[in-house]
């Protein structure tokens, strides 16, 4: 693309490096904290939780900048979803992931000014960042601040069942990270979009 | 409609929240007792029981009303709740204590240890009292405070009941008998009767425990510094300070310190139908490390692998196809 197109403000770039950072320190002493023991010592688990608990106040400061962002820029133009004919695009965008890449069809949805993503990677990143993430700092606090949770929820201890929920909601997130980052590499070349989100140009 | 997938995932949020709290639990009722000896109680009662007791002061021939000493004053309620429920106060104590004023020299009558009653009787084999009295010459504070130091500090003979053996509620068994700690090592008052030294703040001596009030609500403090003992329920051998335990992942570990002591008659099975390692301890708090889901794990390792392996196929037909 000859174009340059400025699709990532400083901002959002800032936001999301800082963002999976911490989302990989979370990632890490979350599960050495699930799979601590006696003879296993990855991080040790006082240290774990301190991190732990730093890097969850600290990704909650960066979604609150998040969510702020795409409510007052412009960036949040692209996290509009016309409902309409949503199912049938994101066919589209599936068979040319499944498919269509393979035989150098071009991708049905370019990124253009105002609609950066493709319709799959706007709804994953809608559910992703407006339902589970919240989700997950909300579980997080509760585990923070165990006094705020109910004593008994469906008969088990609401410690547990907001535990269970929230290393669930990690894990569905580690997996999108995984699936994310190879997503990622899908543009024109496999790191057109890292250095995007570098420089800031598509 | 814009900006309505957003808003569609908030509502789905804030249902989920919503039903998440909305259900909470019913407690149980007790049953009751009725005691032999309420009447003859009922006399020592009616001042031990209360804040001020009135008698007839013959010398000045007047009816007077006084304050009762407030560690004189034996809850009935409590009493007639506690193990020796159904005794009569002057079973422990001299019959002459039914004269008012007591004969000064009363107080210093010796007054019956656990052992006297409970040592070598087959009725309560399942303490094993002997075992336990060992266990307590042992421990630190009988170590240092040998006289002083007796079951009844820590065994109210006015209110203890079995609670680890009995309730079915774990946090009541905790708060039962971390109060029982606490009533010296939260309270200078009691705590000066066996040592004349400073009392160690509780709450600055632990700073080193995260979520501290947490801990002290769902572990015990013998949890930490009692050796536990497979033949008795209650651990009694308190040990130095030197020996507490402090490494998070004694109780953080599948193979929790916790399943032996504090879950020691809930510890059932390892692993229960829902797959769950150590159920017992799930029932009723969720122990970082202590408590994974077995088939949760498995699903999880799958669905790591399946996603990799989408990828890796992915990636290689793009390498071969595309070229
Ligand atoms: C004697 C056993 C024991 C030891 C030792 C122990 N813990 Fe815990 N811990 C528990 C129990 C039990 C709970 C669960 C409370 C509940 O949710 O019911 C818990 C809960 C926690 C929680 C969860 C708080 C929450 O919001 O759910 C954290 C964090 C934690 N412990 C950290 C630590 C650290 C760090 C250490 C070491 C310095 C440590 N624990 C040592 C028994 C222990
Ligand atoms: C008329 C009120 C009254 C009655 C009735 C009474 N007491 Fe007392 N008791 C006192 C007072 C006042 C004291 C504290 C002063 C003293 O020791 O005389 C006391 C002290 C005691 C002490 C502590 C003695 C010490 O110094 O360690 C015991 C034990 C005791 N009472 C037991 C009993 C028993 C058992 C009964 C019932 C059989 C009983 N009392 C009935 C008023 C009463
Ligand atoms: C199972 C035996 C037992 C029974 C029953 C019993 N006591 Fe006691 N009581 C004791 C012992 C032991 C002590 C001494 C406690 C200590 O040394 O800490 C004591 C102490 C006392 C004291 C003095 C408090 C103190 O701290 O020194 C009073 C007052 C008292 N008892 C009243 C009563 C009354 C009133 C009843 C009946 C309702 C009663 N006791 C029933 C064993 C008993
Ligand atoms: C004066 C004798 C006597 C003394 C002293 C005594 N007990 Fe008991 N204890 C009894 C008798 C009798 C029972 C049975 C009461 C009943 O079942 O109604 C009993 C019951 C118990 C029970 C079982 C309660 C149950 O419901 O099964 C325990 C536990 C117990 N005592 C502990 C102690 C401890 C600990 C001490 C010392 C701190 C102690 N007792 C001192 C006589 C005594
Ligand atoms: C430092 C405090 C302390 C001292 C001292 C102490 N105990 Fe205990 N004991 C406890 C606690 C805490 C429990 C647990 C109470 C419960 O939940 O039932 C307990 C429970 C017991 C039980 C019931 C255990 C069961 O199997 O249900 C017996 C019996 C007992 N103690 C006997 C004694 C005897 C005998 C002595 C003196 C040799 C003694 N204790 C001294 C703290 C103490
Ligand atoms: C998670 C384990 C744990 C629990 C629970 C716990 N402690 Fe401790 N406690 C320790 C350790 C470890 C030390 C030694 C601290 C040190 O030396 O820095 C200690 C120290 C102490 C000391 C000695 C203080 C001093 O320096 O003289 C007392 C007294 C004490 N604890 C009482 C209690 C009481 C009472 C409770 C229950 C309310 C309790 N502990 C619960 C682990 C625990
Ligand atoms: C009757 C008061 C009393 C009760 C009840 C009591 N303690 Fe103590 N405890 C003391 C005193 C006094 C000391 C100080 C001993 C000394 O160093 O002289 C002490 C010391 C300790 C120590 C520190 C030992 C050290 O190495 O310095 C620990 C740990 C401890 N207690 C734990 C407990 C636990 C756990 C319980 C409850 C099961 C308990 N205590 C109940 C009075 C009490
Ligand atoms: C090391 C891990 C990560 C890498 C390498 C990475 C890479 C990228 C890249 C290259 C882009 C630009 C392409 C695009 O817009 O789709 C991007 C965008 C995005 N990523 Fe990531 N990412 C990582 C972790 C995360 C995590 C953990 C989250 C959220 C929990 C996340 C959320 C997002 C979002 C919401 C966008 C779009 C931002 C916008 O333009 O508004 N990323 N990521």
């Amino acid at each position: 693309m000859s174009e340059k197109l400025y699709l990532y403000p400083v901002w959002v770039r800032l936001w999301h490096w800082s963002n999976a950072i911490l989302f990989i320190v979370l990632i890490i002493t979350g599960l050495s904290m699930q799979y601590s023991g006696t003879e296993m010592k990855f991080i040790r688990f006082d240290i774990a939780v301190a991190m732990h608990n730093i890097a969850g106040v600290l990704v909650t400061f960066l979604y609150a900048i998040y969510i702020l962002g795409n409510t007052i820029t412009v960036n949040s133009k692209n996290y509009r979803i016309r409902e309409k004919g949503l199912i049938g695009r994101m066919i589209k965008q599936f068979r040319y992931y499944s498919y269509g890449i393979f035989i150098n069809e071009k991708p049905p949805f370019p990124p253009k000014k105002n609609r950066k993503f493709n319709p799959m990677q706007l709804v994953s990143y809608v559910i992703v960042m407006y339902l589970f993430f919240p989700f997950l700092i909300i579980t997080g606090f509760g585990l923070l601040y165990p006094e705020t949770i109910f004593p008994t929820v469906f008969g088990i201890s609401g410690i547990q069942f907001t535990a269970i929920f929230h290393s669930l909601l990690g894990f569905f997130l580690s997996v999108f990270m995984l699936i994310h980052i190879y997503m990622c590499t899908l543009g024109e070349k496999p790191s057109t979009h890292f250095k995007s989100m570098i420089n800031g140009y598509h | 409609m814009k900006f309505s997938l957003i808003k569609k995932c908030l509502y789905l949020l804030a249902i989920m929240l919503f039903t998440a709290t909305s259900y909470t639990s019913i407690g149980q009722e007790a049953e009751k007792r009725i005691p032999d000896f309420a009447e003859e109680n009922g006399l020592c009662f009616k001042c031990h029981g209360h804040k001020t007791y009135n008698y007839y002061n013959e010398w000045t021939e007047q009816n007077v009303r006084e304050r009762m000493n407030p560690y004189f004053i034996v809850d009935s309620i409590e009493f007639y709740e506690s193990n020796h429920w159904n005794f009569q106060c002057t079973d422990c104590h001299s019959m002459d204590y039914e004269n008012f004023p007591h004969d000064g020299e009363l107080r210093m009558e010796e007054k019956p240890g656990c052992l006297d009653c409970h040592g070598g009787d087959d009725t309560y084999a399942d303490y094993h009292f002997e075992e336990i009295e060992d266990e307590f010459q042992r421990s630190v504070h009988s170590d240092k405070h040998s006289v002083d130091f007796t079951c009844w500090m820590c065994h109210n003979p006015h209110s203890y009941k079995i609670s680890a053996r009995t309730s079915e509620n774990i946090k009541e068994v905790i708060v039962y008998d971390n109060n029982i700690c606490l009533s010296c090592h939260a309270d200078i008052n009691k705590y000066q009767l066996i040592s004349d030294q400073e009392n160690p703040n509780i709450l600055e001596k632990h700073d080193w425990l995260p979520n501290q009030q947490l801990h002290f609500a769902n572990v015990r403090c013998i949890e930490c510094h009692a050796k536990t003992n497979d033949s008795i329920m209650v651990a009694h051998l308190i040990q130095p300070k030197e020996l507490a335990v402090k490494m998070c992942v004694e109780c953080h570990s599948q193979n929790s310190i916790l399943e032996a002591s504090l879950y020691k008659f809930q510890a059932r099975e390892n692993r229960n139908k829902l797959g769950f390692f150590n159920p017992s301890l799930l029932e009723n708090s969720y122990i970082i490390g202590a408590n994974r889901n077995y088939y949760l794990n498995i699903i999880s390792i799958f669905v790591y692998g399946f996603t990799l392996l989408v990828i890796l196929i992915h990636a290689f037909l793009r390498i071969i196809i595309k070229k």
